[in-house]
């Protein structure tokens, strides 16, 4: 028996596991993974970075093209107009969702199940629907056009207005979460103590739900600045980044002045995405485990405060989308309101018609299907994979990068990455291929964290348990990992769907005649003067969407009480 | 292998040679060397971070160590994947897959053995009988208490007859009452299938009752190994004395070959480590050691003490008891028998005996009471 302290063990060799045939099948699923985020992901950026460096011929001429950019006012002005609507139409937001949040959280008001519900409708839409919205609310022939005294719509204040119905959900959601979590105990204390209530907001409220303030900040700050749709449809003169972009590339086929655009987009992006990151990273745990969950007490006053708040803000909701919802059906606006189905007959306004909807409904279903297998396959090695420091590390920076690409971005890089010649993939250009690949792409960073949260509420020694009964890890995967995190796999599953079918952003430079989506042809349809053709089709994929989201519901409750029969006791 | 109690003619099931476990510049097992004899029941005891996790995951393999050797049924499994090794295990958690029931999770590794299904349902059924759930098989985990969990976790380990059980605090998790039940039912198993158990557990009860042999490690080294008995009788370190079980620490000064001075009284002790004339050292000894009935003027090594505090703990008292010469008292446990019978009271002055045969000592140690 020895047992001595000396660190005589340097002069041992180093013992190193030998790999079994589980690791080395996860070690090549990472790589292949760290592949497919290559191709999909880091080498079009690449390709985009190195175009913003080359003239026309494709010589390279430094910084030429940056000069001439930040030289021309009419380009450069685009960067304040886009940082001057993010920033406007964060302040307005964010105290909206966190009054609206704080209802749905800490009161006792009616209905929160129908607010709730009705906050969230605005993700089921394209971006454009506000605006179309918005043109027929407020626009030259607007029904409460009067009430903006002659002012326009079109604009800075109309992207204003827009933004803030898109974004509106994705606040909430944050806030939502954030003041779900508090500790009643800190409530009580400051009772005790004899604080007011304003007191208690400020001392105990609010600090508790800081991080998810200023993440909900960024969150908007970045959906608006790289948002393409609403400042396309609305903008009028009032141009941004995003519609520069699109300008440069298809109005002047100019690919290295877009891709330098495309660029500077990329900045602000990545510098919200990193601050926020690093506000996450000094986030603490601010309720312990022996926290006492909060209950709302009732309040009359404040109860029905907050019940006319919500009314207000979710009506205001509501009466955006029956805005669109009333136009699409209309003869013909303003002369003829009889109610018809013509604006739906899309044949009539764009040559694609209805096979742009069902493209996007293709485009969904396989960018659903295709995306929710690699997200979730690509969770689980990043999670489970043993040792192999460096290609975890490099895989799971590569999934968070999405995030901060904007769409158009993304878009603009996979022209030049897939178009160039000598690419041996560029038989996907112009398919139906290409348009999944950079949506499942475009939302990786978000299915990625569902799935991968997910995965981290399982017991970490399944794997452990599996390996010392000689079972493989791919069958405790299937038996065990994917039935468990069953929810989870088909909340990233209808996550992808929906943004595929609403989405406009990223594939509207990767389209092809046969390809074409229904979000496409809204803006088309918008800029021939079909408007309500082009209300009709942002309804259409509304009802898409919601009927989806809908089946998902059920379909989740559905499994909880068949499959999921050993969550209840 | 002296005092160690192990079976040193057999040859060693699980061989451990100098390992040590590092990461990055923490040094969580420093150059361990350890023999686990065939059909042992083995506690690595010690309190969090001391490394007897750490430890047992380098034996299964699942955290492998960054130096030395592992050798198991005379096989070296040093760098092999946990997949290749023979062990069953229990984790601290059960690690019960939820969407299963008892028999599958009973039945997983059986499955995929490619077992014909009749086979598998009679072991099945054959293990649930072993941990006393026969009637369990098609609930799910949740639907089981957390002692039946663990005895599910446990059959589940035992379903492929590993040659090795490596249980990971699996008492833990469970309330006093059950935690003292399941104590025994394991020690029971053990004994049945005679199956080499290593048992990791913070608790020194349940290292006392269960273990064959103890391990007690502290920072990353292994303190002492030995019987229960052993380990709790002559603790080879002040660490060992402190941590199984309570004990006094008194400072003392080496005034003989044999003898020590507390409190200004010449104590004859039996001196191990044999510091020379005139060193400090810590005097340990326990509180159900010091002696207070039969005191004659011949009596050796005792001491006059004043009971300054008495507290009642149900079958016995805790007595605090000041020398005159010192300012650390000594803490002793009195039957309620003697309190009874000598009038044990606060304030009371009585003469009590510390047995040489009982004390032991230790290196001066400044961070000990």
């Amino acid at each position: 028996m020895t047992a001595s302290a000396t660190p005589v063990a340097a002069s041992l060799p180093v013992v190193r596991r030998r790999l079994d045939r589980d690791d080395v099948l996860m070690r090549a699923g990472l790589c292949l993974l760290i592949a497919w985020m290559l191709v999909t992901l880091v080498l079009p950026l690449w390709a985009l970075l190195s175009k913003s460096f080359q003239n026309q011929n494709g010589e390279f001429v430094g910084l030429a093209n940056y000069t001439r950019y930040f030289s021309t006012p009419a380009l450069f002005d685009s960067v304040w107009n886009s940082l001057f609507v993010a920033v406007v139409s964060t302040v307005i937001v964010l105290p909206l969702a966190f009054v609206y949040a704080y209802a749905l959280q800490r009161s006792c008001m009616r209905w929160k199940g129908l607010f709730q519900a009705l906050a969230l409708i605005p993700i089921l839409a394209p971006s454009l629907l506000p605006a179309i919205s918005l043109i027929y609310l407020f626009g030259n022939q607007g029904v409460l056009k009067d009430l903006l005294f002659g002012g326009s719509i079109y604009g800075a204040g109309g992207i204003v207005v827009a933004q803030v119905f898109y974004c509106f959900p994705h606040a909430l959601m944050i806030l939502v979460a954030a003041l779900s979590m508090a500790d009643a105990r800190l409530y009580e204390a400051a009772d005790a103590l004899g604080a007011s209530k304003t007191r208690v907001f400020f001392t105990v409220t609010l600090p508790g739900a800081k991080y998810g303030v200023i993440s909900a900040g960024f969150v908007i700050f970045t959906l608006v600045i790289t948002d393409f749709g609403i400042a396309k449809v609305i903008g009028g003169r009032f141009n941004v980044l995003a519609t520069d972009i699109f300008k440069q590339v298809i109005g002047q086929q100019n690919f290295e002045m877009g891709a330098v655009v495309g660029f500077v987009l990329l900045i602000p992006a990545v510098v919200a995405f990193a601050a926020n990151r690093i506000t996450e990273r000094r986030q603490v745990a601010l309720v312990s485990a022996r926290a006492v969950p909060f209950e709302p007490r009732r309040s009359a006053r404040r109860d029905w405060l907050l019940f006319a708040f919500c009314a207000v803000v979710g009506g205001t909701i509501l009466g955006i989308l029956a805005m669109s919802a009333w136009a699409s059906f209309v003869t013909r606006w303003p002369y003829n309101l009889a109610l018809t189905l013509t604006n739906y007959a899309f044949g009539d306004f764009d040559t694609n018609g209805w096979s742009a909807y069902w493209n996007s409904v293709e485009l969904a279903t396989w960018t659903a299907v295709i995306g929710t297998v690699v997200v979730f396959l690509g969770a689980y090695l990043l999670e489970k994979t043993r040792g192999f420091v460096w290609g975890r590390g490099v895989a799971q920076f590569m999934a968070m990068l999405p995030m901060a690409v904007p769409g158009l971005v993304l878009g603009l890089a996979y022209i030049f990455f897939f178009n160039a010649r000598s690419n041996p993939l560029g038989f996907i250009y112009a398919t139906m291929i290409i348009l999944v690949v950079n949506s499942i792409t475009h939302f990786y960073t978000v299915s990625h964290l569902t799935a991968t949260t997910a995965l981290k509420q399982l017991d970490s020694e399944f794997e452990a348990v599996s390996a010392s009964l000689k079972v493989s890890l791919l069958r405790t995967m299937m038996r065990v990992t994917v039935p468990v995190c069953l929810p989870a796999v088909l909340d990233v599953s209808i996550y992808l769907f929906v943004n595929a079918m609403t989405t406009v952003s990223a594939v509207i430079f990767l389209y092809s005649t046969d390809t074409k989506l229904a979000a496409v042809t809204i803006i088309n349809m918008d800029e021939s003067g079909f408007t309500a053709a082009a209300a009709a089709m942002a309804m259409t994929i509304v009802a898409t969407s919601a009927a989806v989201k809908i089946a998902h519901v059920f379909l989740t409750r559905r499994l909880e009480r068949t499959t999921q029969a050993w969550r209840r006791r | 292998m002296t005092d160690t109690g192990a079976k040193a003619d057999a040859a060693p099931y699980l061989r451990i040679e100098r390992l040590t476990k590092q990461f990055g510049a923490f040094t969580a097992l420093k150059d361990i060397s350890l023999d686990i004899f065939p059909g042992e029941f083995v506690c690595f005891l010690g309190p969090s971070g001391c490394g007897k996790t750490t430890l047992l995951r380098a034996i299964a393999g699942l955290d492998i160590q960054t130096s030395g050797r592992i050798f198991q049924a005379d096989r070296e499994i040093s760098n092999l994947p946990a997949s290749h090794r023979d062990f069953g295990i229990v984790f601290q958690s059960y690690a019960l897959f939820p969407n299963l029931t008892v028999a599958a999770n009973v039945g997983y590794g059986l499955v995929s053995r490619g077992m014909p299904k009749v086979e598998i349902q009679t072991r099945v059924v054959e293990l649930l009988r072993l941990v006393g759930l026969p009637e369990s098989a098609r609930k799910y985990p949740a639907q089981l208490s957390g002692g039946q969990q663990q005895r599910v976790a446990v059959a589940r380990a035992l379903a492929l007859s590993p040659g090795l059980l490596l249980l990971d605090e699996p008492l833990s998790a469970l309330d006093a009452r059950v935690r003292a039940h399941l104590r025994s039912e394991i020690r029971h198993l053990h004994q049945r299938l005679k199956v080499t158990t290593i048992m990791v557990t913070h608790d020194q009860e349940e290292a006392l009752t269960m273990a064959d042999r103890i391990v007690v490690m502290n920072q990353g080294v292994i303190e002492q190994v030995g019987t229960p008995t052993e380990v709790y009788r002559k603790p080879k370190s002040a660490f060992v004395a402190d941590f199984v079980g309570t004990t006094n620490f008194l400072p003392a000064l080496v005034t003989g070959p044999s003898q020590v001075r507390f409190a200004g009284v010449e104590l004859a002790c039996e001196l191990d480590v044999r510091p020379g004339i005139g060193h400090d050292v810590t005097l340990a000894i326990r509180p159900e050691d010091v002696v207070v009935r039969n005191i004659v003027a011949t009596t050796p090594n005792t001491l006059s003490a004043r009971v300054r505090d008495i507290e009642f703990l149900g079958s016995f008292c805790r007595v605090e008891l000041m020398t005159g010469g010192s300012i650390t008292p000594i803490v002793a446990d009195f039957s309620i028998n003697v309190v009874r019978d000598l009038a044990i009271d606060e304030g009371k002055e009585m003469r009590v005996a510390l047995p040489a045969e009982r004390l032991r000592v230790f290196p001066p140690a400044p961070h000990l009471p």
